[in-house]
């Protein structure tokens, strides 16, 4: 019992998910928040998303994308994205086969702790004053650190220009006061982003209100894309 | 001091400054204003063009449309949603023409059966079967379906 109390008062208490993300004082903290539930997998997302920022049209270049998870009754889970969702998605599994089966959108994460800024060697991407992780184009290098660092997959190489791109949450659209291009065209509004650091705003009520998760926890990387009703198998 | 330590402490004087030099000309004026980047470049982003103009810009010609649409079931759909962006079409309307799609797959996409999709958030339909000959915006206004 002593040792026990001794213990708890050396090592620091547990801190929630949540607050994983050390938020700035002052100023918009960008945050993005899907709600799986109403997730209807139409793939607009990932349309509007390559259409807005200039995405190569050619397959397995994404920014944002859309898989559809399949666990089956003998217990094996099927992940697919034909083209990202961009066409759809068709059935391919009967229904009798399967126990349950949802759409989950990606996209980066946006993290407070980001593993990809952590690698560059030269600074060519970081986290802006607002919380959103980008890439300057002009100082990359191209040497794919970071492509291997994301966990979650979210970086390619940019076959023409030969830097790496990435989700940029739409700054371009925040700084003129509109919501990205992927959240202002979800026909359900499964998708939204907003400012963490107002307790006031949609997706920080969305974060209360809901039994909100992030993507791979364990690796502390401060996601601040919060999913809700994601299921455990998701990778 | 040793002759030959000081042409080493010339030497090694004029090295670092070079280093020093090159350090400054190569580095941009902006890096280190926010942070371990150029600062820069957060204005270079902001400053891209925006492509998908949103549903408030559509209001002004077409009206009517609109509120047609804000009647029905699509109220919450953008129209550059079906239409594809408009940022040409709103600075040369007669010139750049916005897509109207009409195919079974286009409306498929959100309205075919897939287990997957939550049953309340769409209307589902089995589109092999649901009157393959015809389109559906034959019997469905899209404005208002």
């Amino acid at each position: 019992m002593a040792g026990t109390l001794a213990v708890s008062a050396v090592l620091p208490s547990f801190n929630a998910v949540l607050f994983a993300a050390t938020k700035p004082k002052k100023g918009p903290w960008y945050g993005i928040a899907i709600d799986i539930e109403k997730c209807i997998g139409c793939g607009s997302c990932a349309k509007t998303c390559k259409i807005e920022n200039d995405v190569p049209p050619e397959p397995f270049f994404f920014r944002s994308w859309v898989e559809q998870y399949t666990i089956k009754k003998d217990g094996s889970i099927n992940v697919v994205s034909p083209n990202g969702g961009i066409d759809g998605f068709t059935q391919k599994i009967p229904d009798n086969e399967i126990e349950k089966t949802f759409f989950v959108p990606k996209m980066c994460n946006h993290c407070s702790k980001s593993p990809c800024v952590q690698v560059c060697p030269v600074g060519a991407t970081f986290e802006s004053p607002e919380g959103v992780v980008l890439v300057d184009e002009k100082y990359c290098i191209g040497c794919r650190y970071c492509i291997q660092a994301c966990p979650y997959g979210c970086r390619y190489m940019h076959p023409t220009k030969k830097v790496v791109d990435k989700c940029t949450l739409c700054y371009h659209r925040l700084k003129k006061g509109l919501n990205p291009a992927c959240m202002d065209n979800c026909p359900t509004k499964a998708r939204i982003s907003g400012d963490l650091n107002d307790p006031d705003s949609e997706i920080s009520e969305f974060i209360r209100k809901k039994n909100v998760y992030v993507l791979k926890p364990h690796l502390n990387t401060g996601s601040k894309l919060y999913y809700n009703a994601l299921n455990q198998e998701v990778r | 001091m040793p002759s030959q330590l000081k042409r080493l402490l010339v030497l090694g004087v004029i090295i670092i400054s070079l280093f020093l030099l090159l350090k400054h000309l190569a580095t941009p004026v902006s890096f280190g204003q926010y942070g371990h980047y150029r600062g820069n470049s957060l204005n270079e982003i902001a400053a891209l063009p925006v492509k998908y103009v949103g549903s408030k810009t559509c209001v002004k010609c077409h009206d009517s449309i609109v509120a047609l649409k804000l009647e029905g079931l699509h109220s919450d759909i953008q129209c550059e949603n079906c239409h594809g962006p408009a940022y040409l079409h709103i600075k040369t309307p007669k010139k750049d023409k916005l897509f109207r799609p009409d195919s079974r797959e286009f409306c498929a996409k959100c309205h075919s059966f897939n287990k997957a999709r939550p049953e309340k958030a769409v209307t589902q339909q089995d589109i092999k079967n649901h009157h393959p000959e015809k389109k559906c915006i034959t019997c469905h206004n899209p404005h208002q379906p």
